[in-house]
């Protein structure tokens, strides 16, 4: 049996599904990093933190 | 629950907690890992294809299983990740439910998918392996049959995680079950061991010179660390995202109840 497809097989599931799941992940964390800075710009969190005790 | 509002506010650079609590800190947590996921994102790209590279066009071929055993240098590493990425989870799960720290429910709750994720790239590179090898897609072997536990027990975790309004108690739900599924790890490991199996030994022991050919040992070495480095990556910023959406969450309510709060204050007094 030749194991050629078999071996193609195994790397492109190994290769797709992490870089899947990598560029999901990087895509969330960069919609979450954009709303946060919308909702809640860098100046006002400085102004909070300098408030705070 | 009172915990979950306080622990998502960003916290001044120069806080100090008590013992392993700081390092959990969700403020100091965002600055570690925005520093750090690029360089873990450049490792796991450099040494995972360095590995993968080697390993399917240089390493030679096994003198028993000749090319066949080039699926090793996938299946080894998503193997490895995991078992080991059920310890993590583990690991979180313990500390949620000792010390209950939200950023330990959120680490459990994003470790989950990725190591579900792993576990199916090994059972599935595990069978692509075993058609050539063994003639047969899939045996009822040990290894085999202990590994699939491992992954019904990730797909368990996740489903627990979310199967409850209160985000609180399905984070607990799930960190009960992680802690029971933690009895499969050694089962996995040992089952070479213990049970006559088809699946083949370990090559590789911590106590003991590795009993595979060394031009084979570096690529899968490689592999093992890139693969390892990309898996740190994902959870770390799958985790990132997730305290992010919290925070965005809790600003949300506060600005919600601030609103409430105002439109009581304008509101005319009612006529007697």
């Amino acid at each position: 049996m030749n194991p050629l497809p078999f071996i193609l097989a195994a790397y492109a599931i190994a290769l797709v599904v992490p870089a899947t799941l990598g560029f999901a992940a990087r895509a969330r964390m960069r919609r979450a990093e954009r709303r946060l800075r919308a909702i809640d710009p860098p100046s006002a969190r400085r102004l909070r933190a300098r408030a705070r005790p | 629950m009172a915990s979950h509002a306080v622990v998502f506010e960003p916290t001044p650079a120069n806080s100090r907690g008590p013992g392993l609590h700081r390092f959990a800190n969700p403020g100091r947590f965002l600055r570690l890992s925005e520093a750090l996921l690029p360089w873990l994102a450049a490792a796991a790209i450099l040494l995972g294809s360095a590995g993968l590279i080697w390993g399917a066009f240089f390493a030679p071929p096994d003198w028993q299983q000749g090319q066949a055993a080039r699926i090793m240098y996938v299946h080894v590493p998503a193997a490895w990740l995991a078992l080991s990425g059920y310890v993590a989870l583990a690991l979180c799960s313990a500390a949620s439910l000792v010390w209950r720290h939200p950023l330990a429910d959120l680490a459990a709750a994003e470790i989950g998918p990725v190591g579900a994720a792993f576990a199916a790239i090994c059972l599935l590179s595990g069978s692509l392996w075993g058609r050539p090898m063994w003639g047969a897609w899939w045996v009822w072997d040990a290894r085999l049959t202990s590994m699939l536990l491992l992954f019904f027990l990730y797909l368990g975790h996740i489903a627990l995680v979310r199967a409850f309004d209160d985000p609180t108690r399905g984070y607990r739900a799930g960190a009960i079950l992680a802690l029971i599924g933690v009895v499969d790890l050694p089962i996995i490991h040992f089952s070479v061991v213990w049970w006559n199996t088809l699946h083949q030994g370990n090559s590789i022991s911590l106590f003991a010179a590795p009993s595979i050919y060394i031009s084979m040992l570096w690529p899968l070495i490689l592999a093992t660390l890139g693969y390892s480095a990309g898996f740190a990556a994902i959870v770390l910023a799958r985790l990132r995202a997730a305290v992010l959406e919290r925070r965005i969450a809790s600003l949300l309510l506060a600005e919600a109840a601030r609103a409430e709060h105002a439109s009581f204050a304008a509101a005319p007094a009612p006529a007697r």
